[in-house]
Order: C-alpha cells, then sequence, then structure tokens
C-alpha cells in the first residue's frame, strides 16, 4: 500500500512541473507573488497563446527575470507592464487595452446581445399584439372574404 | 421592420464572408507580430564585443550618424536558419556594398568565433549580448531577425526570420532599396 501512494505521488510530479524555475524566483514572497500575478498578463512572443509564467522559451524566461529585476528596482505593476508593452506592443498583452482601435473588440458582444434582446423582443412583442385582435374590422372583413372568394374561385378552375 | 429581420441573415452572411475571404490571403500571416520599433528610434544599447574576435562591438551610437541607413542582423551560431542566412547577408555585403552590423545573441564567444572563423565574417561590428537583455530591448522574439536602421537611429524595417529564399530575399531587397541602403551603382 506505501509502494502504491508513493508511485502515486510520484506520478503527479510532471503535474507540478512549472516553467518558472527555482533559481528565477524572488526570494520576497510578496514581490515573488506579483511577479508571478504580471507574468501571467503577459503573452509570450515565441508560442504565442502561452502567457510568459507557463512558457517554457527562452525569451519568456528572459522576461519573467526582467519583470522580477523591475519589481526589485522598485517598479509598480502597471510601470512594469508599460516597460514590457513598450518594446513588444499591445500585443504582449493577453488582456488589450481599452481604446479606440479596440472599442469594437470590446462593445461589439454587449452591442449583439442588445440587438438580439431588441430584435427578438420586438418580434414576441408584435406576435402578442397579433393576437389581442379579435375583431378585423368592416373594411378588412371585406378584404378577406374578397380573397377567400377568388381562392374558392381559382380552385375550382 | 419585417423587411430588416429577413435581411438579418443576409447582412451576417456577407459580413463573415467577408473575414473569411480576408483569412483565405495567402500573404497573411497570423503568427506575424507588429513590431513596434517601425518608425521609432532604435533602442539604447551598448555592447561589447565577442571575446576572442578582432571585430569592434556595438552600440547604438554605430547606428546613427552613417551616410546610408545599416542592417543590423541578430544572430547565434546555435540558430540553424543563421547559418542559411549568413550566405545570403554575406552577398548583399560583398556585391551591394550593404553595410551590416550584427548582435550576436546568447552566444558562447569561443562558438561565435567558431562559427565566423568558418562561415567569414561579413559583419563591421559585433556586439556580444549574451544575458539577451539587448534582444528584448529590440522586441526580440527569436533568432534570426533583421532590421534596416537609418542614419538619425530611426528603425525603418523588420524582418522576422531569416533572409532566405526568393520571396524573403526579394522582400528584404524592396525593403534595402527603398531605405537607400545600397549605394548608388551598385552590381545588382
Amino acid at each position: 500500500m506505501r509502494q502504491l501512494i508513493f508511485a502515486f505521488c510520484i506520478g503527479l510530479f510532471p503535474f507540478a512541473a512549472n516553467a518558472v524555475e527555482p533559481d528565477e524566483m524572488l526570494a520576497d514572497p510578496v514581490l515573488e507573488q506579483r511577479a508571478r500575478e504580471i507574468s501571467k498578463d503577459l503573452r509570450c512572443v515565441v508560442c504565442q497563446n502561452q502567457d510568459i509564467d507557463s512558457s517554457n522559451a527562452g525569451v519568456a524566461r528572459d522576461l519573467r527575470l526582467l519583470v522580477r529585476e523591475r519589481l526589485v528596482t522598485g517598479d509598480s505593476d502597471a510601470e512594469v507592464i508599460e516597460y514590457i508593452r513598450a518594446r513588444y506592443g499591445d500585443y504582449v498583452l493577453l488582456k488589450p487595452p481599452l481604446e479606440p482601435a479596440t472599442y469594437a473588440l470590446w462593445f461589439a458582444p454587449i452591442a449583439f446581445v442588445l440587438i438580439g434582446v431588441f430584435v427578438g423582443g420586438g418580434v414576441l412583442m408584435s406576435r402578442r399584439k397579433q393576437e389581442a385582435f379579435e375583431d378585423l374590422g368592416a373594411e378588412d372583413e371585406n378584404t378577406v372574404s374578397e380573397i377567400l372568394r377568388q381562392n374558392e374561385a381559382g380552385d375550382a378552375s | 421592420m419585417k423587411r430588416l429581420i429577413a435581411g438579418l441573415p443576409f447582412i451576417a452572411a456577407v459580413i463573415f464572408g467577408g473575414f473569411f475571404l480576408w483569412g483565405l490571403n495567402p500573404d497573411r500571416d497570423p503568427n506575424e507580430i507588429p513590431s513596434v520599433l517601425i518608425s521609432q528610434p532604435a533602442p539604447a544599447f551598448d555592447l561589447d564585443p565577442v571575446p576572442g574576435l578582432e571585430t569592434p562591438g556595438l552600440a547604438r551610437s554605430d547606428l546613427v550618424g552613417n551616410e546610408r541607413p545599416v542592417v543590423v542582423n541578430v544572430f547565434a551560431s546555435w540558430c540553424v536558419p543563421c547559418r542559411a542566412e549568413h550566405a545570403v547577408l554575406t552577398r548583399f555585403v560583398e556585391r551591394e556594398g550593404m553595410r551590416l552590423f550584427g548582435i550576436n545573441y546568447k552566444d558562447k564567444p569561443e562558438d561565435a568565433v567558431k562559427w565566423l572563423n568558418d562561415l567569414g565574417n561579413p559583419y563591421e561590428r559585433i556586439g556580444s549580448d549574451l544575458s539577451g537583455r539587448t534582444g528584448i530591448e529590440w522586441g526580440l522574439s527569436g533568432v534570426p531577425e533583421t532590421f534596416i536602421v537609418d542614419g538619425d537611429g530611426t528603425v525603418l524595417f523588420r524582418y522576422v526570420g531569416p533572409v532566405v529564399g526568393p520571396d524573403a530575399v526579394e522582400r528584404f531587397t524592396q525593403a534595402l532599396k527603398q531605405a537607400g541602403a545600397l549605394p548608388k551603382g551598385a552590381a545588382s
């Protein structure tokens, strides 16, 4: 039994493996935590769908070290991110900034939902209104009977 | 109102169709990262020469004040595509009169020296970027990368990956000509 548990624990090792290597980590746990959080918002420029926190690429490692270095010199989180953004552009941010060029990206989903609610609601409302009619009124009644008569005449021929 | 709703699928089809058409363009590279450096001043850096090499080191001041725009190539001996690109760059230097500077990226000096001794050294100056920090200043995503820098220190062009193959060479030649980085009357 003990051997089984041991084997299970060994089996878990690969999942515990992390891109952040021990020699990169800062001694100060608060700073290290901030570095981890910042790294999760920065895109690796080599493996482009990964954040640098989980990427094993060389450049990602360099950027992680850079983030920590800036933190140690007393930069705020925003300053660190701005430093890297100045070199790699908006592309390096996993969360795109809110600016005129990205308005469509940020507001299109809301706009589509609103359009959907508006159109769908409009259709439902107009349908409900039609059900409320009981009397067509004299003029419409005449039109309908006229059409029906024409249809019957058409069927007969 | 009804007519508007009836037209919605058509509008949606046009929008999506247009998007797909745009995506089908074979020249579009979805992996391409827009460079922030273009039309921006080249980053400040000052790199020591590669130990064991007679070629002097490279700093930003070497890139400015030149008569013609110059080319900065980031390379490494461990980078296989760089080897292929080396021949192309050498040809540009020897036949077209292009001025070439190098940044030796995260390379062991002895490997770099051996590599350049084997293949020849077309670089006027080579800075050794052991830490990769200058690479980050340039917004590097990998090696090789090649930049054209204007006489006032403005980055005019960036090529990611090796300048190898007819298409790449053609693009690079166009960029060189547009920048005026080749001397007039060069054999080409």
